[in-house]
């Protein structure tokens, strides 16, 4: 029928909630200069018993997880062929493209030695039983493609003698025409990195609580990821129609949030199955913060599949977005407490990020809101609500 | 056409299926890949607790070999006045320290109950160890002779996942240094290249820390267990099998366990001790390295890149088509070309 349009949402960019976002990012910051300047240490709680900490377990994990609404859509509207989904796909791709290039901003941060970064693409370093290696490979590959799929917003946005004037029209042509050859990388890349952060945890063994330590870890992670990229979509769609009374996509978003309840309990039957076959579910009832953690993180991935399971509740606005704030909730729990809380290193030592560590975080994520408004008030990044 | 589409999904699930299924024994998905074995000429150390005096000669050592600086914890500011070197653990500034085991009256030592008793505490040189598996740039390696793990911190990121990863909390970086780096024991390789003994082993006034071959070191340790505790017998000192004269005491009370000959695949380093090894802090592990399991893992998903390469082939077919249909549903165009590639993982 008609051809998707994209638009950008105009209005003004520095609004008071951009800059109360943008102290945030000073604040961070300047905690990161002081981590440039005077170590790890002089900004963070992480220890030799904890070498992870927020940045790894946050601003990474649960972050580039944040960041598959681009790869979950991606899967449906191209692989699963559901075209009805496209109007959604370009502003999942712009949250994929901040959720996973900030992770590489935090990975910077973190490195203990990120002046030897660039080992990381030099052969002679490479380490192929390494799951690290793998992941951090798969993501830089896969952050250059996000940015490649993201790429005709930028193009569309330009004035045609710009474009002609430095030949981006022809890149255009090239880019459409092999768009689907990194639709096809951006499906693989983040399959394989997605489940390999699961693979990453195999190595703790006994540090790892059993109630998460399971050889299962990469379906659960990749599943969760999944089911997570979803629930961005239906947080996203929500939040922006609200926010800046855009029409509802609820044709679309009814169906999708059928589909994110199911992904979740695929998830939910790989994790108790294991459990159950292991033999470890009776540590969920030890009354100990992991089995308490535990529980809390199963009612957060069960609430969205109980909201959603009857018709009325997945064509209710306010249930889709309950249920999507919960999965989202769950899913990061679930990857902060795999990565940390329920890592026990022994000898007495125990982590709490420190202040100045989290407001990194923080600066980190504001600095995400603050793009994705930016680029969605000056770029065709959401569907034109009106045809032009 | 969309059967090819149907095919190739349902082919994906059915290998899905098929690599979940095929270990069935144990519900698990992959199997560990094969141990490592210890290499022939494996130098390594036993530390026999019972010898130990608890003189810390080897901490001393230790720090003068490697140019390490002394370390003064905070809360023994007040006591050690900057003279001592008072570190409670390995860190970034200490490879290797003695502790102790305290308990009740603490009146005889090697004794579970109101005993006390030493442990030393670096690396331990595993036969298959979760530092170089976990390292993405090769900093950490084995030497294929001596079976010696050595760091580089040229080709160090400083990713820090040796250390998350260790069964043994051994790497330790340096938190607070605006460049800092991972410390870690590497058995003196320096002076071994020397034709020296590890600076400990070197200075170990009881022969609690033996140097040698790891084969040898585990005959030695055999023989200790078969005694009988309190009857005299000749122990060693720096080197088994060395020039240096040995001394003769009682044979020590021995748990019945040799730690480190099988504990996460085994390790060059071996303890025996006169209570029980948890109490010393040394974790319980099974025999077979946790980095065997993780490369099963990846080993069974990612042999030969096949199963990435059939999917991302399979993949990119499927979003070409998307593509095509993509354009057709708003431009009105005819049918897509056809691609007969049969996508059967």
């Amino acid at each position: 029928m008609t051809a998707i349009t994209h638009q950008p949402l105009g209005g003004k960019v520095f609004t008071k909630s951009f800059l109360i976002l943008g102290l945030f990012v000073l604040i961070g910051a300047y905690f990161i200069l002081r981590r440039f300047l005077f170590g790890l240490g002089d900004v963070s709680h992480m220890s030799n018993g904890y070498p992870l900490g927020v940045w790894v377990a946050v601003d990474v994990v649960v972050g580039t997880a944040f960041g598959c609404g681009g790869y979950a859509m991606a899967l449906l509207v191209y692989i699963f062929n559901r075209n009805t989904y496209h109007p959604l796909m370009r502003p999942a791709l712009l949250s994929g493209v901040f959720g996973y290039t900030l992770a590489g901003l935090a990975v910077m941060i973190d490195l203990g030695r990120y002046w030897n970064a660039f080992n990381l693409l030099l052969p002679w370093y490479a380490q192929l039983n390494s799951v690290i290696f793998e992941v951090a490979l798969c993501v830089m590959a896969y952050t250059t493609v996000l940015w490649i799929e993201f790429w005709p917003a930028f193009l569309e946005r330009m004035p045609l003698a710009f474009k002609q004037r430095f030949n981006l029209d022809r890149l255009q042509v090239f880019l459409k025409r092999y768009l689907f050859l990194f639709i096809g990388l951006g499906v693989l890349l983040p399959t394989m990195h997605q489940s390999s952060l699961g693979s990453v945890l195999l190595v703790m063994g006994s540090k790892l609580s059993p109630l998460w330590y399971t050889s299962w870890l990469p379906l659960l992670f990749l599943t969760s990821a999944l089911a997570m990229g979803y629930g961005v979509v239906l947080l996203e769609a929500t939040l922006t129609s609200r926010g800046f009374r855009l029409p509802s996509e609820s044709a679309l978003l009814t169906p999708l949030s059928r589909i994110a309840a199911g992904v979740l309990a695929l998830f939910l039957i790989v994790r108790f199955g294991a459990l159950l076959a292991g033999g470890h579910l009776g540590l969920a009832f030890a009354g100990d913060v992991r089995g308490n953690l535990f529980l809390i993180e199963t009612v957060l991935f069960l609430a969205p599949i109980v909201l959603l399971a009857s018709p009325t509740g997945r064509a209710s606005q306010r249930r889709r977005f309950l249920a999507a704030v919960s999965l989202l909730a769950g899913g990061s729990l679930y990857r902060i407490d795999a990565y940390l809380m329920a890592v026990n290193p022994g000898n007495g030592w125990t982590y709490f990020p420190s202040a100045p560590e989290l407001m990194i975080t923080v600066g980190v994520v504001c600095l995400e809101i603050m793009l994705y408004l930016l680029f969605i008030k000056t770029l065709p990044v959401l569907p034109g609500a009106h045809q032009t | 056409m969309t059967m090819n589409r149907r095919q190739f999904l349902r082919g994906a699930a059915a290998g899905a299926v098929a690599v979940v299924a095929a270990p069935t024994a144990e519900a698990t998905p992959f199997g560990p890949r094969e141990p490592k074995q210890l290499p022939p000429k494996a130098v390594g150390m036993l530390y026999d607790s019972t010898l130990c005096v608890g003189c810390k000669a080897c901490v001393s050592a230790c720090k003068q070999a490697n140019g390490m600086p002394a370390e003064q914890p905070e809360q023994l500011a007040a006591w050690n006045e900057g003279t001592w070197d008072t570190a409670e653990d390995i860190s970034g500034k200490t490879l290797n320290v003695i502790r102790v085991y305290q308990n009740g009256t603490m009146e005889q030592k090697d004794r579970e109950k109101d005993g006390y008793a030493f442990v030393k505490r670096h690396c331990l040189h595993c036969v298959d160890p979760s530092c170089i598996s976990v390292c993405p740039v090769s900093a950490m390696r084995k030497n294929p002779e001596t079976g010696i793990v050595t760091h580089n911190p040229d080709a160090c990121i400083g990713c820090r996942y040796c250390v998350y990863g260790c069964p043994f909390n051994v790497p330790q970086y340096q938190f607070d240094e605006t460049f800092g780096q991972i410390a870690k024991c590497q058995f003196c390789n320096h002076l071994q290249k020397q034709g020296k003994l590890p600076a400990c082993c070197d200075v170990c006034p009881t022969g609690a820390s033996l140097f040698g071959l790891v084969t040898e070191l585990q005959a030695e340790a055999q023989r200790r267990l078969a005694l009988k505790p309190g009857e005299m017998t000749e122990f060693p000192r720096g080197k088994l099998g060395g020039d240096r004269p040995g001394h003769e005491a009682p044979v020590g009370h021995y748990q019945p366990h040799l730690y480190g000959e099988h504990e996460s695949g085994g390790t060059q380093v071996r303890y025996l001790t006169g209570v029980p090894y948890q109490k010393l802090g040394l974790p319980e592990l099974p025999g077979q390295s946790y980095a065997s399991v993780s490369e099963g893992m990846q080993h069974t998903l990612y042999k030969g890149m096949v199963a990435p390469l059939a999917l991302l082939g399979g993949l990119v077919v499927l979003a070409r088509r998307g593509v095509k249909q993509n354009e057709d549903a708003s431009n009105h165009d005819e049918d897509p070309p056809n691609h007969d590639k049969d996508q059967q993982p």
